[in-house]
């Protein structure tokens, strides 16, 4: 079972979204509700699962739904049709005090610009959490200091958000949403207001805090980097409607339209692709014939960028192993000079088949 | 869709329109007639002047209305003002009864702590304190009438003004509702209410506590509002994404945040008072305001300036009092700006 399902959840913003939403379902786009009704189309029959352990990012430009499907999944925003399920509950279904329940165990959010009380210190912002559990002070002390030194804040437990500069503020957010130990946490474009250099720091922190904990993540960007970085499966939002999910190298390999091609233009596929995905099988390297006499081993794990400066050094076989060294496949120029060159069809069913192990 | 429904209103509207005028005509005196009303549309002589039988009938149904509510509600009325006349008197009588060095004292030691032992501004207030006395021995008592008529005259907008600003924060059909209210008691001239006041609550300070109400709650409500309207969207959406009830929203986090705005409305709401309180010396109330009224009809230039004085004093007082306590609350947020301004 899926840790969260969103199952045709339409969001139409106005005064009677109900009775737009008939023109939706019958597949009129955001501009033509929007002249002839005044509604504003958010989300238009989206349907996601996500799965246990899994960071799942959901990608699209300003304006696109992002934020708002987030806010579906602990209901900060009702949809006007459709299911929400988390763990097999459906949101719609809970009255308040279960809501109120719901959102204290099952869930906790990371915002965009913080979201810190600027009235509270960092100490009081990390336990609010647990403040609102009703939990005593001293204990949910000890659990925030635990999540001060998980994020590197040791020091600053007893200043202001404001005293902090923003990739602080950012970490206070971050544990803060830690410190309820939910097992879902929803990051809304988290690293999005934060500059490069910090934004990148914070990505190797989650993904360091994600090997530990195995929480399930559901994160917002409009960053296609930083989605294909954290990333387990990216969906990809355009006018309120999913155009593509996939893993990361399936949203680069064969981007389902014009919109996604459009995303995926300038990246850098080195960083991306990974050496078990375009590697030969043993079988189809020795058909081939074409060995280098050089050979250098690489992790089947590693990312090309990794090894390329090498074998443009001096020209060389590239044999693909696992952790204990067992070659499972060879590299050549050619497939590298293939899956660096944009849509190379026969990498694509490739890239398929080896994703799905 | 839309045009049926401008339609629609602008029948409804009319209709209305039509039958106030035929009631304005049928209730109008018969020698303001014409002997027919066919008549009106033979001669149109009155086109030139306003016609007076074209006269809403509104004077009449409101002093009888306002009849009906002494003589059926009076009871209820006496209560309120038994109420406030206590509170008032027993305040009063026991700050004249305090020897005034006493008073003085009092003074600086609330200003002291409320401003957060800040010696500028409790040396202001001091001198300004001494000053009400030092300008007239006869003002310090006529000064502590005013003081205990706009402190009760606060405690009632504090007490029903924050709640009503806070549901008008909450609630989109309350605010919509209690806006046409709120702009009603800020224009209509308090002249308007101090007459009804007196018929409902007698003279003295009763009524003029009751226009203080009226006068100065508005601000207050309004900032309330706005105060917790402002505070981020995300911030309290993050305090309902942990689980906050509303209530815990409320208190842990909007009020908090808007109490820099509250402490504004409070500030507003104080000076109004004292503003409102002088003007009520009209409907003889007692206080510092007698003075001014006194000076105005002797024709005593300096009187009146010195009683004017005097109240610009109170004004003083109240507004450091009120504003440091403010500033104190806000200081968290003003530190934290210098060391951003620093960095």
């Amino acid at each position: 079972m899926p840790k969260i399902e969103i199952k045709n959840v339409y969001k139409i913003f106005g005064h009677s979204p109900s009775k737009v939403l008939p023109m939706v379902r019958e597949g009129a786009t955001k501009e033509e509700v929007l002249e002839k009704t005044g509604h504003t189309v958010g989300l238009d029959n989206v349907s996601i699962s996500i799965q246990e352990g899994e960071t799942f990012v959901c990608m699209g430009l300003s304006g696109s739904g992002k934020s708002t499907l987030i806010r579906h999944i602990n209901r900060l925003i009702d949809p006007t049709a459709g299911e929400v399920l988390v763990e097999g509950t459906n949101v719609m279904d809970l009255d308040q005090k279960n809501l109120i329940k719901f959102r204290r165990h099952k869930m906790s959010m990371v915002f965009q610009r913080f979201g810190l009380f600027p009235h509270k210190t960092v100490i009081e912002n990390i336990g609010y959490g647990l403040e609102v559990q009703g939990i005593k002070l001293e204990e949910r002390n000890k659990t925030s200091m635990e999540k001060i030194e998980a994020v590197g804040l040791i020091g600053f437990e007893h200043q202001y958000p404001n005293q902090l500069s923003g990739g602080m503020q950012q970490r206070v957010g971050l544990a803060r949403a830690l410190a309820t130990n939910t097992d879902i946490m929803l990051m809304d474009e988290a690293f999005s207001a934060l500059d490069p250099i910090i934004r990148s720091d914070m990505q190797k922190q989650l993904i360091d805090l994600q090997a530990e904990l195995k929480k399930t993540i559901v994160f917002i960007s409009h960053d296609l980097d930083e989605s294909l970085k954290l990333g387990d499966h990216i969906g990809i939002l355009n006018h309120g409607r999913i155009v593509q999910i996939g893993s990361p190298i399936d949203i680069i390999m064969k981007p389902a339209d014009d919109y996604v091609a459009a995303f995926v233009k300038d990246v850098n596929r080195a960083k991306v692709i990974k050496a078990k995905i375009i590697m030969l099988t043993p079988e189809q390297f020795k058909s081939k014939k074409e060995k280098n006499s050089n050979t250098i081993k690489v992790n089947e794990d590693s990312f090309l960028d990794e090894f390329l400066p090498q074998v443009c050094l001096t020209p060389a076989t590239v044999e693909v192993v696992d952790k204990s060294g067992n070659i499972k496949g060879y590299i050549t120029e050619k497939e590298l000079s293939k899956a660096l060159t944009k849509s190379q069809a026969d990498i694509l069913t490739k890239s398929k088949t080896n994703v799905g192990q | 869709m839309k045009k049926y429904k401008t339609y629609l209103k602008l029948f409804i509207y009319s209709v209305i329109f039509i039958f106030v005028i035929i009631i304005s005509y049928r209730s109008a005196r018969p020698r303001y007639k014409p002997e027919h009303f066919t008549d009106i549309f033979n001669d149109f002589s009155w086109l030139v002047n306003w016609p007076k039988w074209l006269d809403f009938p509104l004077m009449q149904p409101l002093n009888s209305g306002f009849d009906w509510l002494i003589v059926n509600y009076g009871m209820f009325f006496e209560g309120i003002n038994n109420f406030l006349l206590g509170l008032y008197t027993t305040m009063k009588n026991f700050l004249v009864g305090l020897p005034w060095p006493l008073v003085i004292a009092l003074v600086i030691f609330i200003t002291y702590f409320a401003s957060g032992r800040k010696a500028s501004t409790t040396i202001l207030v001091a001198f300004c304190t001494f000053f009400l006395g030092f300008l007239s021995p006869r003002y310090w008592d006529k000064c502590i009438m005013t003081v205990c008529i706009v402190l009760i005259g606060m405690l009632l907008c504090i007490t029903i003004g924050i709640p009503v600003g806070i549901a008008m924060a909450r609630n989109k059909k309350v605010r919509n509702a209690l806006l046409p209210i709120l702009d009603l008691m800020q224009t209509i001239p308090s002249f308007c209410y101090l007459i009804p006041g007196i018929l409902l609550f007698g003279l003295g300070a009763v009524p003029a506590i009751i226009a203080i109400f009226v006068y100065a709650v508005p601000p207050l409500i309004r900032l309330t509002d706005l105060g917790i309207r402002l505070v981020d969207k995300e911030v309290v959406e993050a305090s309902e994404a942990f689980g906050a009830s509303k209530k815990q929203t409320l208190w842990g986090v909007q009020i908090p945040l808007a109490l820099p705005n509250i402490m504004q409305g409070i500030n507003q709401c104080t000076m109004m008072s004292l503003a409102m309180v002088v003007i009520a010396s009209m409907i003889g109330t007692r206080g510092i305001g007698d003075e001014v009224l006194l000076g105005l009809q002797q024709l005593n230039v300096g009187m009146a300036t010195e009683a004017g004085i005097a109240i610009v004093l109170l004004a003083i007082i109240f507004d450091r009092i009120t504003q440091s306590y403010g500033e104190r609350l806000q200081e968290r947020t003003q530190k934290k700006k210098e060391i951003e301004e620093h960095a």
